[in-house]
């Protein structure tokens, strides 16, 4: 249980850690909050030559709101985007899921730009950013892109990260008015991988009906899924709109040593329902508040 | 394999050591600045044993390189008595009984030391959240429960009273004691 031997460097400039980076190639790991990673290098799950630790860049250690959206910088731990208060006003959603991220102990190390590039459908936050339709800006010494979230995760454990880049921030997009959000999800112990979960957002239409609903979904799929109820629930009242909601979570999620494919099959329904019920209640006391 | 001249700064005691770049700071701690009062159980995050406070926030000392913990102000459960004097959180352990072996014991000091400076006057709910992070095989956590919520009427206590007045009085900051 101890980590495979490693080269380390520390840039202490983001210009820096891109040219370290870019020098090293595919050879190069990032370190972050090391919460995923230092588990996989002490399970010898991985080998990376070189890690390159990125939490001496202060300038990435941002939690920024403004109406459009949360920005996190790639070192802003767990800990603190769930203690913003703007956070988590401009998107709820974030705070909610955040305290289902492992423990506080690991979340006052643990980056969420991490966890986005680690890429764990088990994991909170790719299916919350998946579900919000936000993006991560990714750095290289030749220029920046920005990528949605659809795109970014690829696969378990793989992202659309390329030897040589850096995911410099996540931006997780406001909650629209007459929005609300929700997260349901079960898992074996307290503070464990959630067995199944379900992020989910829905507005609000003139009457206070369900326009729309988009559930995002916490180890389900090889990537964070995302669906689109909106029609399940368009023209029917609450009651019939909750079990169209449920008859349309159309899954396809694995066995493994945890829960059958059926038992996550019938979670991931459940548990939407229950998601969009709570998301609905908030969506009628923000629009009260408003 | 990169090796690295580091100096850690442990219970206010600044020590240099020469450490590979894969060195965990639980072993470092225990290996080579000899404080074995860190305990190591699980080595990949979920036991929390090894819980020390960086900057006074609780992580996992081995889910944290040593060489990554250079110029941070780290506090193991040696830091939290000053001299014979036990700390609240100590104090209220023995008081009571929230240990029988004792293995996950300075997990449980150092984040519980953490959780009631954030949060001083815990509900029972929120006392057993405070440990949840925590595993304990021993005792069934309801003495540790007990022993958070003791803790914090020893510390509000202390902070209360005249300085000499009761017992457990040295609130568990360690670094900068010496």
């Amino acid at each position: 249980m101890k980590p495979p031997p490693f080269d380390y460097s520390r840039p202490s400039s983001v210009d820096e850690a891109l040219s370290v980076l870019a020098s090293l190639g595919a050879d190069a790991k990032v370190l972050a909050g090391g919460q995923s990673l230092v588990p996989l290098l002490s399970m010898r799950l991985a080998a990376p030559h070189h890690l390159v630790d990125i939490n001496r860049l202060a300038s990435l250690a941002y939690v920024r709101s403004d109406a459009d959206a949360v920005r996190v910088g790639a070192i802003a731990r767990h800990a603190d985007v769930e203690a913003d208060a703007e956070a988590a006003r401009v998107q709820p959603l974030l705070r909610r899921a955040l305290r289902l991220v492992a423990h506080p102990t690991i979340r006052n190390r643990g980056t969420t730009v991490g966890s986005l590039a680690h890429a764990d459908p088990a994991a909170e936050m790719p299916a919350v950013l998946s579900v919000l339709g936000g993006t991560v800006r990714l750095a290289a010494t030749a220029g920046t892109r920005e990528v949605a979230a659809a795109d970014f995760f690829a696969g378990p454990l793989e992202s659309a990260l390329r030897p040589g880049e850096l995911a410099v921030e996540a931006v997780f997009p406001a909650a629209p008015p007459r929005s609300g959000s929700a997260v349901e999800e079960v898992a074996r112990r307290h503070g464990d991988y959630a067995v199944c979960g379900v992020c989910a957002v829905v507005t609000l239409d003139d009457d206070r009906h369900i326009a729309s609903v988009r559930a995002g979904y916490v180890s389900v799929a090889p990537t964070p899924l995302v669906l689109d109820l909106s029609d399940a629930v368009r023209g029917r009242a609450y009651d019939a709109a909750l079990d169209a909601v449920r008859d349309a979570v159309d899954v396809e999620p694995e066995a493994d040593i945890h829960a059958t494919a059926d038992y996550r099959r019938h979670l991931a329904g459940v548990l939407t329902v229950r998601a969009v019920q709570a998301a609905a209640r908030d969506a009628a006391a923000r629009e009260a508040a408003a | 394999m990169s090796e690295h001249e580091i100096r850690l700064t442990v219970n206010g005691v600044a020590h240099d050591v020469r450490v590979p770049a894969r060195r965990l700071l639980s072993d470092c701690l225990r290996h080579d600045l000899g404080l074995t009062g860190t305990h190591v159980g699980c080595e990949h995050g979920v036991c929390g044993a090894c819980t020390v406070l960086l900057d006074g926030r609780p992580v996992r000392s081995c889910l944290l390189l040593a060489v990554a913990a250079e110029g941070h102000e780290i506090t193991t459960v040696e830091g939290l008595a000053s001299d014979e004097q036990l700390s609240p959180v100590q104090q209220a352990f023995q008081d009571c009984h929230g240990l029988q072996c004792g293995f996950c014991t300075p997990g449980f000091l150092t984040t519980i030391t953490a959780g009631l400076r954030a949060n001083p006057g815990p509900t029972e709910a929120e006392a057993r959240e405070m440990v949840a992070g925590n595993l304990c095989r021993c005792t069934g956590y309801q003495n540790i429960v007990a022993a958070v919520l003791r803790a914090a009427d020893l510390t509000r206590s202390c902070n209360s009273g005249p300085p000499d007045a009761a017992e457990g009085c040295t609130i568990g900051e360690g670094t900068g004691a010496s």
